[in-house]
């Protein structure tokens, strides 16, 4: 999977694309910590658009990045999941602490 | 009901094999002409079953994974087994957030989107150890063509 980003306004915008599993989990992590330790932002916006696939294990990545934001009191929000990821979400209740935003 | 193919695919329980075993899996279920919803559905189902083999069922040598797949004009049977370390109480490991490790990131919800994806989910006791994840899913067939017929 590919992780792009890019800060404008106080406002971290990333874009998640190709597939998110147990084996491209490690790297999203990894990858997602590095991104969100940079300075200079108030809240953090990740688009799924261009993200093919999710599994329930997307859930925990999401959750383990939210916990970590939460200390440093920055909101996480998420656009354009797919239909499928919108439904575990859903199942899942993370909208509830990561709201969905158009 | 009228069985128009099967197969068998046999894995390792790694990692990258999940991506690979939930399109082969998808692209066989082509031929029944299911929705693309189904087929994402089913896509999901899968690696969720393969994810639970890889993390929970082999703690520290990979084993195999064997996924069977039946598939009628309008469904697909699919089982997913393995020789792990099993499951010792299945009431408990359908629980929606039940994970049997608190520690890592999961949210363990892997049977519970199994569930909600697929039309029925059974797990049972492999013969010797390990776990057979059942699943059944019925394609709609709405608007669908059959075509190179």
């Amino acid at each position: 999977m590919q992780i792009k980003h890019r800060v404008y306004e106080n406002t971290l915008y990333v874009v998640l694309s190709g597939e998110l599993d147990e084996h491209s989990a490690y790297h999203a992590r990894i990858s997602l910590d590095e991104i969100f330790d940079m300075p200079k932002f108030k809240q953090i916006i990740i688009d799924l658009s261009e993200l093919d696939f999710m599994d329930s294990t997307g859930i925990g990545v999401l959750i383990g990045r939210y916990k970590r934001m939460k200390d440093k009191q920055i909101p996480i929000f998420i656009c354009n999941p797919s239909t499928h990821a919108e439904r575990i979400f859903k199942m899942t209740g993370l909208y509830d602490i990561m709201p969905k935003i158009s | 009901m009228k069985l128009l193919n099967e197969m068998e695919l046999n894995i390792k329980a790694l990692s990258i094999n999940e991506g690979f075993a939930r399109s082969c899996v998808a692209a066989f279920c082509v031929q029944a002409n299911p929705s693309l919803d189904e087929i994402t559905d089913i896509k999901t189902a899968v690696s969720e079953a393969v994810t639970n083999c890889v993390v929970h069922a082999y703690p520290s040598i990979p084993g195999n994974i064997c996924i069977k797949v039946k598939l009628y004009e309008n469904s697909v049977d699919i089982e997913i087994l393995d020789n792990g370390i099993g499951i010792e109480d299945f009431e408990k490991a359908r629980e929606p957030f039940y994970t049997s490790k608190p520690n890592e990131e999961r949210s363990g919800m892997g049977f519970a989107v199994m569930e909600s994806f697929m039309d029925n989910l059974e797990l049972k006791n492999n013969t010797n150890k390990g776990l057979i994840v059942k699943m059944q899913k019925f394609f709609k067939k709405q608007n669908n063509i059959a075509v190179g017929e």
